[in-house]
């Protein structure tokens, strides 16, 4: 096994660790924070694979921006942790039922894709090539990613104009 | 396999250097805002240790050393022994990217005067800038002080805002240099500074990342008069002096990207390009200081009004009329 291969191995047990924490965690503050981890190592694996446009982007757009706006939501309610399960058996039924189809599609797809010990050779995608990557042959969804963008943030527009004609202007227009 | 070697000692050289100078400036630059800011208001400033002060901040280092390391009891251990680390470590590491001068060649080999040179240098930046505010936020909450809840809720929600001004004001940067680099940002401004192109992206990052610093005016997070001092209310000691090495860093890293993306970076007649960037650093960090002995806290409406109404409208403008001079 090469360098590239052990280091691979050991961050995606990390990050599958982390993750596997973070939903176990009564306490939300440290379930948010073995979140931010998982994220910081997904970034890493971004970065092994040769695409450090997307590693940056994991680290300041999931761990930087969004996990901030959980961590944000925690810090106000700050709820105790309570002794019972956390879920109801109606929520984690359903879920546990996706989980487990989705773990035979995936060891489906691994035992069926030819080529799977083929080498990868090593490349690094720079910026430039990416952006005209993504913009030649996927700008159609881009396109529609970023107009349902545009209609989220309208409605968030909306929600906060709504609630500050009552008690005042707060700033709370963050997302 | 020599070869390897060879380098990975030329890392760990400069790796030693650039901690050194940095940790050694960042201690000194606290020194120089005592001094100037008691010149600001008429007073002498530390005076005491050694000539004019001068071994000040090896006396402040010593006590905060031999200080007891306090936890509350409420405290959340783990996250708050943890937090001033973050704050620390994002600030240091941002040094990594910023050049400090051409290439020079050490027994044949070529060493670039930069810890690293990433073709994602600028975003790496702004990876670090968003995850310090980690340790604001962590380090306020595990407190499990109620000033210190407040301070990081307020420094998550200022630096969050203010990351967005701060990023687009840097799109037409990127935009002229056609790079992510910081080198070839370096590089693109051969000729002319980019501070004569980009005014207008120019005002918008100082004022931004003074924001994400967390200084006066914009010192919400820690202001004394309301919430004690903010999110390192409870702390002591080192882990103290954590929070505040870290600003000083910000700040000195502040300087250095305003030096490399705006002023022409290490460029400059007669000295030698390590004592230009270490020039400019100063004159930013002056600067700072003086803003600081000036300007009253901004109230929270104004912070954010400031933020979300007027740095991020004016910088998307800034950037569609970059584009379109581009066009042209």
């Amino acid at each position: 096994m090469t360098l590239y291969g052990i280091l691979f191995y050991l961050i995606s047990a990390a990050v599958i660790g982390a993750t596997a924490i973070a939903i176990t965690r009564k306490n939300l503050m440290h379930a948010v924070v073995y979140l931010i981890v998982s994220f910081f190592g997904t970034a890493m694996l971004f970065y092994l694979f040769g695409a450090p446009l997307l590693a940056a982007f994991e680290v300041i757009i999931y761990a930087g921006a969004i996990m901030v706006l959980f961590l944000f939501v925690v810090m106000m309610i700050r709820e105790e942790p309570s002794g019972e399960s956390v879920f109801p058996a109606t929520q984690w039924v359903p879920a546990a039922f996706f989980c487990l189809i989705y773990v035979f599609v995936a060891a489906a797809m691994a035992v069926q894709t030819p080529g799977l010990n083929a080498p990868l050779k090593m490349l690094t995608a720079s910026p430039i090539q990416f952006a005209v990557h993504v913009f030649e042959y996927h700008w159609f969804s881009i396109e529609v990613v970023s107009l349902l963008l545009l209609v989220a943030l309208i409605g968030a527009l909306n929600l906060g104009a709504g609630k500050s004609a009552h008690c005042g202007q707060d700033g709370e227009e963050e997302k | 396999m020599l070869l390897w070697i060879a380098g990975f000692i030329i890392l760990l050289v400069k790796l030693t250097i650039v901690l050194g100078v940095v940790l050694f400036l960042a201690g000194y630059l606290v020194w120089v805002e005592r001094k100037f800011l008691a010149r600001l208001q008429v007073r002498l400033g530390p005076n005491r240790a050694g000539p004019f002060g001068l071994l000040q901040p090896l006396a402040d280092i010593v006590k905060m050393l031999t200080k007891e390391d306090t936890v509350p009891d409420g405290a959340d251990r783990a996250f708050f022994l943890l937090a001033p680390a973050v704050v620390a470590l994002t600030a240091l590491l941002m040094f990594s990217v910023v050049p400090f001068g051409k290439d020079i060649t050490v027994l044949g080999q070529r060493v670039p005067l930069v810890i690293t040179d990433l073709n994602i240098g600028l975003l790496f930046v702004f990876a670090m800038s968003s995850l310090s505010v980690y340790g604001v936020a962590l380090g306020g909450w595990a407190s499990n002080n109620k000033y210190g809840l407040l301070g990081g809720i307020r420094g998550a929600a200022q630096m969050i805002s203010y990351e967005l001004a701060l990023g687009l004001s840097l799109v037409p940067i990127v935009m002229l240099a056609h790079s992510f680099s910081i080198v070839d940002i370096v590089g693109a401004q051969q000729k002319y500074p980019f501070i004569l192109y980009q005014p207008l992206a120019f005002l918008i990052f100082v004022i931004s990342a003074m924001a994400e610093s967390k200084r006066i005016p914009f010192d919400l997070p820690e202001a004394e008069n309301e919430l004690v001092a903010g999110y390192h209310t409870e702390y002591s000691g080192m882990r103290f002096g954590l929070f505040f090495l870290g600003e000083y860093v910000h700040m000195m890293v502040f300087g250095g990207l305003l030096a490399v993306l705006f002023l022409g970076g290490w460029r400059g007649p007669f000295l030698p390009p390590v004592v230009w960037l270490l020039i400019k650093i100063f004159l930013v960090a002056l600067f700072m200081i003086w803003v600081r002995g000036t300007l009253p806290r901004l109230r929270y409406d104004q912070l954010m009004t400031l933020g979300w109404k007027v740095l991020i409208p004016l910088a998307l403008i800034n950037i569609l009329v970059t584009g379109a001079v581009g066009l042209m």
